[in-house]
């Protein structure tokens, strides 16, 4: 590494650090509807909002009404974005008259959207229309990441509030969140991609003729819109194929800093709003610091593996299926940011990586995208963790475990349980069926070791909403749009509805008072049992899988065998 | 009770175990532990498997071993729960000895009829004199009589129970040694204290405790997740084996992945599971204390606030003279002597705390009452002093009174002598510091004021500090007015106090604090402390009390000693000490294993011709063969528990300190030692199994 590299890299950490309280407080103050800047701006449309819909905002549910409240809106989302595939061609803004998309992938495409996944089996430009793109996709990256937002602060007043069964108001929550927070950055965003040269027009592409005489397609369409959602809403769907690798999408260094940034930043800032809103940021500060040190340790590691010698290459860098405009640091600091915050984009092709850096990927997908993850998804995914966390080792104090004063009781470990299992299940049932049927193993490109890797990444990456793919692997058949899609669905709803009925019990508790016999949560030691438990109980389940995957392929690689 | 033998290993308890972990196989007994019945189902699956093959002709004796110690693992998980209802049983078998098949004497109006004692309903009025078993539990209706109580409290010294007031309660099995008493039968046959203590240290009705259900729902999601990771190996290894180059026949075989599942799941803490939970019932009963259920214990580790009687608890419980204060123009002499003489015949604490104090500090030794033609005069109530007439031997008659101020006061007027200034201020002065004054006076003359004070236990200040180290919070119950509360709150180190505290004020303060929170923990004797015991998550009833304070309450102190309050929190928090730690230790040994029996299986993975594998570089303990790796960590999953079982019955070891003090230590021992033990454990396994 240069030091320009390792500058670039502490830039990167102290933006974000620096961006997490401006934006947690602003969101914090969104979300408990106290007074912000956004509101004359916006105010009027969160008005209509509600006058069109007869929504009143001051009406709060219990947690099934907001949980049907929510997954009702998402089986409209996904109703819709599947019917305008399917006719996307008797649509406007069609201008390159794409085809009908085949059901599968249009199911497979719409509960990826629906699920804030953005797992593409299809290519982009090739695929969709303009209208479909906009407002199937684009809406569904933003309405996704308010859906994160909301479960979470479910989670969050069911934890500071007692004695109550409301949760607030979904629909609120879902306008709130888009108003006021994904909208204003991604307009600011979008408006500084166009100034570094992302594409934004409805133009069709465009033939030229290159210098050689050769016949060169340019692609066109409104991509800058699509990309800042993209990225602030940990989606990751790309416009183009090549997603954050095609110069129309990731033109400079800047953009690519940028938008590395803006992937991590709601997500990071959310942990302060988290502590702000229960009542403690140390709180906040605590679980971002347990993210931090992950995302840096999976970092460290990533970096070390591609930049130590091979035997293939020696010391030179492992650049096939990299972007030489960013080079290693900037690929490796995006496969990894991105795989731990649960967005789906790539500037570089993770099946290009080394192993090792391969495997960072995938763990951060399967610990469960608890890594700043996705927005509001990555930190209720924590939550359930610390509900762990504070079960096994609270009681180790002589007390019934309690987090925040709210006890720990046999239906929260329930049902944390199963917001483990449910990803657990999809990655593990899934690539093992994959692996042994000819369905999933005649999609291979690369054999061996690495082949195993790539279905056990996909599996992951669906079960883990994050929606980046090894590639390597042709995903756009039967078999893997469907088993992909009920893999998203499952983790994501699978986590949901027992996140969201953990929050509705935990209301309802008392709250029990501070004292020295509380099992604190907000230190050092706090700390390396979370981490230890998300490393333990998220990541041993998936050690069998990964010595098979990536850890051979690693150390075959030592003895100069790749795949 | 009579003291048991609470050695962990008493031989007849431990021949009883093994029997006993044989017919625990039972399946019916075996499915309430989801854990060791995921065991027992693969040991089975083995067992066949070898079978199975040793009809084929290719009989494996690898996967017989494994065969025989994951039966082990099953054995030794039933012994840890049988030996504990063992040591359970031990002491209802002394307590089923004490029941008796005597007769009863039923009144059957003015009539005496003999019936079995149980025969006996509710309501009937039995009677009882010396050297009669009461037949059952009831309360004293009339008479008063001295019951030797030995059979459950092993106290022998007998009791005084009369009828009426905070001593009326019986207990069947006890032994009447003098006088004679009606009783009333309060409970139905068959559900008598004796019945409850016994069914409830045999662990017969024993039900799974809140915190142990969440437990056991995290080990069987646990489990479960393991159980995913386990089945989906065979294709994983398949498609390995495909991609190596290698027949499928390589492929993983039922004992081996049986071996790896059992090895994952938290067999450690599922197997000590029921055993943590009859110890601490277990160890409550060693200190003397009956919990009604199992749900009691564990939530007197949780009570944050403990409201404590200051009489007995804090207290001593008897105000003891400590000073004596004379008027101007007497002596210290004069009025000890004055004092001691008038406290003579006074039986009461206080008053023998006088004499004791005059001959201690002044050497006065009490007279011959006869000679001095003395008449003493007992406190009453009206009175609100006590005293002694007598004549001196030129025939003069005196009178010499101790008592409250205002009583002296007015003894003193009456005689047509003065109340002095400097008396009043001494008597102000020492109840503002919470002492009790008593004035004492000759005649028509005041002679000064004798210091009582209330004793604070030693050692109480310290153990008080330890509570609130732990984050419990100390209230001092007192009918004292405030004055006398806060002194003898501030010299105990009592967080809060309340100073005359009527019953209805107890339960007030309660509902407050669990209001805002907190859990509440208390320990009361009479019928007025009822509804308290009952409202608070523990009430622990003194089993001198009244029947309706035992039956509000959710424990009763055999002793009734008030302490004993602070060390059922103690073995409260033990208890889920114990199980947080266990499970802790059983969840990291999982790293190790993986380490054990992943390479172990993996090895001839892309191996090409040598038949080691890539995947033997995760082999970092270094253990002899892919076979001796497997049985290593099926042969360290299956004694660990055997080793924990003591840990397991005796408990982690408590210390009084605060919660990231006793997680740091817990998470030292169980938390780094469950990482780094296996790893010892399973080499050391590897290297005898190779000798």
């Amino acid at each position: 590494m240069t030091v320009q590299d390792v500058m670039q890299v502490i830039l990167f950490f102290a933006l974000l650090i620096g961006l997490t309280p401006i934006l947690g407080k602003y969101m914090g103050n969104v979300f408990t509807g106290e007074k912000h800047f956004m509101q004359p701006v916006f105010g009027w449309s969160e008005r209509w909002a509600y006058r069109f819909t007869g929504v009143n905002p001051e009406e709060e549910t219990n947690w099934k009404a907001y949980t049907f409240g929510l997954l009702m809106f998402n089986l409209v989302g996904f109703v819709f974005v599947f019917i305008i595939q399917l006719v996307q061609a008797y649509l406007p803004l069609n201008p390159a008259h794409l085809p009908n998309v085949t059901w599968h992938s249009a199911f497979n495409t719409s509960v990826s959207f629906v699920t804030n996944t953005n797992w593409q089996g299809y290519a982009g430009e090739t695929t969709l229309s303009y209208f479909v793109q906009m407002l199937g996709l684009t809406v569904q990256n933003f309405v996704s990441a308010a859906t994160g937002i909301a479960v979470l602060l479910a989670v969050i007043r069911g934890i500071s509030r007692k004695t109550t069964d409301k949760l607030g108001n979904f629909w609120t929550d879902l306008t709130r969140s888009t108003l006021y927070v994904l909208l204003p950055l991604s307009i600011l965003f979008a408006i500084i991609l166009v100034g570094q040269g992302v594409v934004q027009n409805f133009k069709t592409c465009e033939t030229v003729q290159t210098l050689q005489g050769a016949q060169q397609i340019i692609p066109m369409g409104p991509a800058a819109s699509q990309i800042a959602i993209k990225q602030l809403g940990t989606n990751g769907g790309g416009f183009f194929n090549a997603n954050s690798s095609h110069p129309f999408e990731n033109p400079t260094p800047f953009s690519n800093f940028l938008e590395m940034l803006f992937i991590l930043l709601i997500p990071a800032a959310l942990t302060y709003t988290y502590g702000k809103m229960v009542g403690s940021t140390r709180q906040g500060w605590t679980i971002f610091s347990v993210m931090m040190i992950l995302l840096i340790t999976g970092l460290s590691i990533s970096l070390y593996a591609e930049y130590s010698s091979n035997p293939i290459f020696g010391h030179l860098p492992l650049m096939e299926g990299k972007e030489t405009r960013f080079g290693i640091t900037n690929s490796v600091l995006w496969s990894t940011s991105t795989t731990a915050a649960s967005n789906g984009s790539v500037n570089a092709m993770h099946d290009s990586l080394s192993p090792l850096a391969g495997m960072v990927a995938v763990i951060n997908i399967m610990l469960g995208e608890v890594i700043f993850g996705g927005v509001g998804a990555g930190l209720y995914g924590m939550v359930i963790f610390i509900i762990l966390t504070v079960f096994i080792a609270g009681l180790m104090v002589g007390r019934t475990p309690e987090y925040l004063g709210k006890k720990i009781e046999a239906f929260e470990v329930q049902m944390a349980i199963i917001a483990i299992l449910a990803p657990s299940f999809v990655i593990l049932i899934f690539t093992a069926w994959a692996s042994v049927s000819s369905a999933g193993l005649s999609s291979l490109n690369n054999p061996g070791a690495h082949g195993f890797s790539e279905i056990l990444y996909a599996y992951s990456s669906a079960a883990g909403n994050n929606g980046s793919a090894f590639a390597g692997l042709n995903a756009n058949t039967l078999f893997y749009n469907l088993t992909l899609g009920f893999g998203m669905l499952i983790g994501r709803f699978g986590v949901i509805v027992p996140v969201l009925a953990i929050a509705g019990n935990m209301a309802r508790k008392k709250v029990t008072p501070l004292s020295a016999g509380t099992f604190r949560t907000d230190n050092w030691l706090f700390m390396g049992l979370l981490i230890a438990v998300i490393l333990i109980v998220g990541g041993l389940t998936f050690f069998p899988a990964l010595s098979l995957g990536p850890i051979v392929e690693h150390l075959l690689m030592g003895s100069g065998i790749t795949f | 009770m009579t003291k048991q033998d609470t050695s962990l290993f008493n031989k007849k308890i431990l021949l009883q175990a093994a029997k006993n972990s044989i017919i625990k196989l039972n399946p019916a007994s075996l499915i309430k532990n989801p854990v060791i019945f995921i065991v027992a189902v693969g040991s089975l699956l083995t067992t066949i498997a070898v079978f199975a093959g040793l009809f084929q002709g290719n009989f494996s004796s690898f996967s017989l071993q494994i065969a025989i110690w994951l039966w082990f693992t099953v054995l030794f998980a039933n012994f840890s729960e049988a030996i504990a209802e063992g040591r359970g049983k031990a002491q209802a078998d002394s307590l089923r000895n004490s029941r008796i098949q005597a007769k009863a004497r039923k009144m059957e109006g003015k009539h005496e009829i003999s019936v079995y004692a149980t025969d006996l309903k509710k309501d009937d009025i039995v009677v009882c004199e010396a050297g009669d078993v009461i037949p059952s539990d009831g309360e004293v209706i009339e008479g008063i009589a001295s019951v030797d109580e030995s059979a459950i409290t092993g106290e022998s010294a007998p009791v005084i129970r009369e009828s009426g007031g905070d001593r009326s309660a019986v207990t069947g099995g006890t032994k009447v040694i003098s006088d004679r008493i009606l009783v009333r039968i309060t409970t139905e046959p068959g559900s008598t204290f004796i019945d409850r203590m016994i069914a409830l240290v045999e662990g017969a009705k024993r039900q799974k405790t809140p915190n142990e259900i969440a437990l056991s729902i995290l080990l069987s999601g646990l489990s479960i997740i393991f159980l995913l990771a386990v089945v989906t190996l065979p294709a994983f290894f398949g498609y390995s084996l495909l991609a190596s180059g290698l027949p499928m026949s390589q492929n993983l075989s039922i004992p081996v992945l049986i071996a790896l599942l059992v090895c994952l799941i938290p067999t450690t803490i599922g197997g000590l599971l029921s055993a943590i939970g009859i110890s601490g019932m277990d160890r409550l009963l060693q200190r003397n204390v009956i919990a009604t259920s199992g749900r009691a214990i564990e939530a007197a580790g949780d009570v944050d606030v403990l409201l404590l009687d200051k009489t007995g608890t804090i207290t001593l419980g008897n105000r003891m003279a400590t000073d004596f204060i004379a008027d101007e123009g007497v002596t210290v002499e004069q009025l000890a002597d004055a004092a001691q003489f008038s406290s003579l015949s006074d039986e009461t604490p206080e008053g023998r705390s006088i004499v004791i104090l005059a001959k201690e500090k002044f050497n006065i030794r009490g007279r011959e009452i006869h000679q001095l033609n003395a008449t003493f005069i007992p406190f009453t109530a009206q009175s609100k002093m006590s005293g002694v007439d007598f004549k001196t031997e030129d025939g003069q008659f005196h009178q010499i009174r101790k008592g409250a101020s205002e009583a002296i006061r007015t003894f003193v007027l009456n005689n047509n002598g003065y109340f002095p200034q400097k008396i009043q201020e001494t008597v102000s002065e020492l109840a503002r510091q919470g002492a009790t004054p008593l004035v004492v006076a000759e005649d028509n003359k005041v002679l000064g004021v004798i210091h009582l004070k209330d004793i604070v236990k030693g050692g109480i200040k310290q153990r008080f500090a330890e509570l609130r180290k732990m984050g419990i919070k100390t209230v001092m119950i007192t009918g004292d007015n405030s004055l006398t509360a806060a002194a003898i709150a501030a010299e105990a180190g009592v967080d809060d106090f309340m100073a005359e505290a009527t019953p209805e004020d107890k339960l007030k303060r309660i509902r407050e604090e669990q209001a805002n929170g907190h859990l509440v923990g208390m320990i009361g004797d009479g019928t007025n402390d009822a509804p308290a015991l009952a409202q608070a998550d523990i009430g622990i009833a003194m089993n001198s009390g009244t029947q309706a304070a035992r039956e509000a309450g959710n424990m009763v102190d055999l002793d009734s000693n008030p302490t004993k309050l602070i060390e059922v929190v103690e073995v409260g928090k033990q208890l889920l000490m114990t199980r947080g730690s266990l499970t802790t230790f059983s969840i990291a040994n999982d790293v190790a294993k993986y380490f054990a029996i992943i390479p172990a299986i993996a090895i001839s993975l892309y191996s090409g011709n040598s038949g080691v594998g890539p995947l033997s570089a995760l082999n970092i303990m270094n253990l002899a063969s892919p076979q001796s790796a497997v049985l290593s960590a099926v042969i360290f999953n299956a004694i660990i528990i055997m080793l924990l079982v003591p840990l397991a019955l005796r408990g982690v070891r408590y210390r009084p300190v605060s919660a990231n003090e006793a997680l740091t230590r817990n998470l030292l021992i169980f938390g780094l030692g469950g990482l780094v033990a296996p790893f010892v454990g399973i080499k050391l396994i590897d290297v005898l199994l190779n000798l």
